[in-house]
């Protein structure tokens, strides 16, 4: 892992007191709540619906235990004893005062934690595959790059007030697990020909109330030019991006009115004045960056643990546990083990004090002291050795933690919704539980397989329902809440926009129309396609039809 | 009439502002004038062959490039913030500095607060015309509130990978 430097110590300290002091001047009176807004916003405090929430960057998901028991710490402390892990591999904790916000960013400073840009319009924290750096697809660690960029994007002069939020995500394997195609820049590591390491470059996908996949608008950059590229799409964005019309203002906009080529022009045009020299990191300190994350120490293990095995074949629930949340690694000896957010019932992506101390424990003892954070708000303990699964298994069962999901209908992702945000139509938090339930039995969900349910509370989309395989959106119909479902999206490699199925339901016509929909999906599909490739084979007319006959 | 800051070094301090902000109907004073890039295009010609120093207003929404060939005769390139939301104008700072050699004055005007301070002296600026009230003292500790600087800019201060390399 990277480790901060004094430099990145620092910065840290200067950056908590700079927002101490900013604080003070606006419980004084000297700013106005309208000039504090965009201030505390560039530090994660939002004012919501009923206290004000702050959330905490996790550069690309990566955690060590130290800095999740301090979480964990500050869920006790300072808000109700949990926390929630958001879409983009962040925490936030809602119910925090204003007066304290200070102090808790300089407990997150005394662990190498910062709530820098996680809000605002800026560039915001990068996010990258959970699995960098355990699994064997990987083609380069996007670990290296997100690195860079959250240091150069950090509190960069020129491009901290955009016409809107900046989020960048990389993947380095093809399976995508960043959602790369819809932010407002995505970049998969590529091979080049010469056996050099680039980039694919993809700008102007998103979600919210346009929902777009990105165009590519370079196939291959070499690695190291990958600063100067990145200015030069933010620099034509900051000149040229709408910031007359929020909902306008998100570069996808841009891309999309002048078309992928004309963008991809204009950014070559830029790249081309940009002294790449100056502009592109010194390889001396790619290096550095470099080294910090090639310094996970494996042992050398046989393939084959009998000591797994022979646990395995005792406990149907430790099997289950491995078809779906155990990964393969690419160091013989170990496994990629995901820890589900997402008990039946509980609220997606949320973990208690306590749970946050026991996968600080166990990603202490077992894991190198590596912990990650998924796009799904799940956790990922990355570097479990074979022999340890059955141990860890146990831990996590006596925490609660051991729901055996991962990609199946009860891993919902679900953004707070109107039970916190100030934003939302309609609660979302509810409806994933009562979705959840009717996937209670593990045999059914395993039956379904992977079913990827993202439900959103309003139009913003934060609950990424574009992009689900069954896709639901929390409307406000007169006062009620009504909810549409869409299907045949995906966030993954395979990237698409759903369509809508048909009329708003109501609150409580949801989960039976879930259900009715996966019923349909196991009486047509073929062999083991999936919920989506089904979709995609038959289309929308069966699934309309079995949800919207009932009703007639 | 807001007062002027500017930049010695690290260090601001109050200045005499000696320019005058003519707007495009405004009968022309005597003396030092900042006008609008239109104006400019239109009189500016015969302004600079009288003797005059000649600043020029970009709004956010107009490029700096169109001063490129006159830059060298201008005393002063104000860039405008409406809204101190709209970031447009640290790009043209940096352009003016980095990209098109301008070595006078780079003035923010409109809605400027100190904390903006950092960012603005990072991308080129070297005069302020602060609305929130800020005094020089306070606009020299907002601009060096920050140890280390992760990017290069228009400034010259090392980056963070270049004190790591020392």
């Amino acid at each position: 892992m990277y480790l901060y430097d004094p430099i990145d110590r620092e910065f840290l300290i200067d950056r908590s007191n700079e927002f101490r002091h900013q604080v003070a001047r606006r419980l004084a009176g000297e700013l106005t709540e309208d000039q504090f807004k965009p201030l505390r916003l560039m530090n994660g405090l939002y004012l919501q619906l009923h206290a004000y929430m702050l959330r905490i960057a996790i550069p690309y998901g990566s955690l060590n235990a130290r800095q999740a028991r301090r979480l964990a710490w500050i869920a006790r402390t300072y808000d109700k004893g949990y926390g929630h892990f958001t879409t983009r591999q962040n925490i936030q904790f809602n119910w925090i005062k204003l007066k304290d916000a200070p102090d808790i960013l300089d407990a997150l400073a005394e662990v190498d934690l910062h709530a820098i840009q996680t809000s605002g319009n800026c560039i915001r924290n990068v996010t990258a595959d959970p699995y960098a750096g355990a699994t064997a697809e990987e083609i380069d660690d996007p670990r290296v790059w997100s690195e860079v960029l959250r240091q150069w994007s950090t509190l960069h002069p020129e491009f901290s007030f955009l016409p809107r939020k900046f989020k960048i995500a990389i993947t380095g394997a093809l399976t995508d697990r960043a959602a790369v195609k819809v932010h407002d820049i995505g970049l998969i590591l590529r091979k080049g020909r010469d056996g050099a390491i680039g980039f694919e470059v993809i700008v102007g996908g998103g979600q919210g109330r346009t929902p777009y996949v990105g165009p590519t608008i370079r196939s291959y950059l070499p690695a190291e030019h990958l600063l100067s590229y990145v200015e030069a799409i933010l620099r034509v964005y900051n000149r040229h991006g709408r910031r007359d019309n929020i909902y306008k203002a998100r570069i996808k906009i841009l891309v999309a009115a002048l078309g992928a080529e004309e963008f991809a022009r204009q950014v070559e045009e830029e790249w081309g004045k940009i002294d790449h020299a100056r502009a592109n990191l010194p390889a001396s300190e790619l290096a550095r960056v470099r080294a910090a994350f090639a310094q996970t120490r494996f042992e050398a293990l046989p393939a084959v643990s009998d000591a797994f095995e022979t646990a395995r074949a005792a406990s149907p629930a430790l099997q289950r546990f491995v078809r779906n949340n155990v990964k393969p690694h690419k160091q013989p000896g170990y496994a990629i083990v995901e820890v589900s957010l997402k008990a039946i019932g509980q609220t997606p992506g949320d973990a208690t004090a306590e749970q946050l101390e026991v996968v600080a424990d166990l990603a202490e003892r077992y894991s190198l002291d590596d912990l990650r954070v998924t796009h799904a708000q799940n956790l990922v303990l990355p570097h479990v050795r074979l022999d340890d699964l059955p141990a860890v298994h146990a831990a996590l069962e006596a925490a609660g933690l051991a729901t055996a999901n991962i990609d199946l209908a009860s891993d919902i992702i679900a953004c707070p919704g109107l039970d916190y945000c100030a934003l939302a139509n309609a609660r979302a938090i509810p409806i994933a539980q009562d979705i959840a339930r009717k996937f209670a039995d593990p045999d059914r969900a395993e039956k379904v397989g992977e079913l990827k349910i993202k439900i959103s509370g309003c139009i913003n989309a934060c609950g990424h329902h574009h992009v689900a395989h069954i896709g639901i959106l929390g409307v406000d119909k007169k006062g009620e809440e009504f909810y549409q479902l869409s299907l045949g999206g995906s966030g993954a490699e395979d990237a698409s926009i759903g369509r809508i199925l048909g009329p708003g339901l109501s609150a409580d016509k949801v989960a039976p129309a879930i259900d009715a929909l996966v019923d349909r999906y196991l009486d047509i599909r073929a062999g083991d396609e999936r919920f989506l490739d089904t979709y995609r084979r038959v289309g929308l007319e069966p699934f309309k039809e079995a949800v919207y006959a009932q009703a007639d | 009439m807001p007062k002027l800051i500017k930049l010695a070094g690290d260090t601001a301090q109050w200045a005499e502002d000696i320019f005058v902000h003519v707007g495009d109907d405004d009968a022309l004073p005597e003396g030092d004038v900042i006008l609008s890039l239109a104006r400019f295009q239109a009189e500016g010609e015969i302004l600079l062959s009288n003797s005059r120093r000649v600043g020029v207003r970009i709004e956010p929404d107009q490029e700096v490039e169109a001063l490129a060939y006159d830059l060298p005769r201008l005393s002063v390139v104000a860039l405008a913030f409406p809204k101190y939301r709209d970031g447009r104008a640290y790009t043209s700072a940096r352009l003016l500095r980095e990209r098109l050699g301008f070595t006078g004055e780079v003035r923010a005007v409109g809605d400027v607060l100190q904390e903006q301070a950092g960012f603005m002296v990072r991308c080129g600026f070297d005069a302020f015309e602060p609305n929130d009230g800020a005094t020089p003292e306070v606009w020299t500790k907002a601009a060096h509130r920050y140890r280390h600087v992760y990017q290069r800019a228009a400034d010259d201060r090392p980056v963070a990978f270049e004190e790591r390399a020392v």
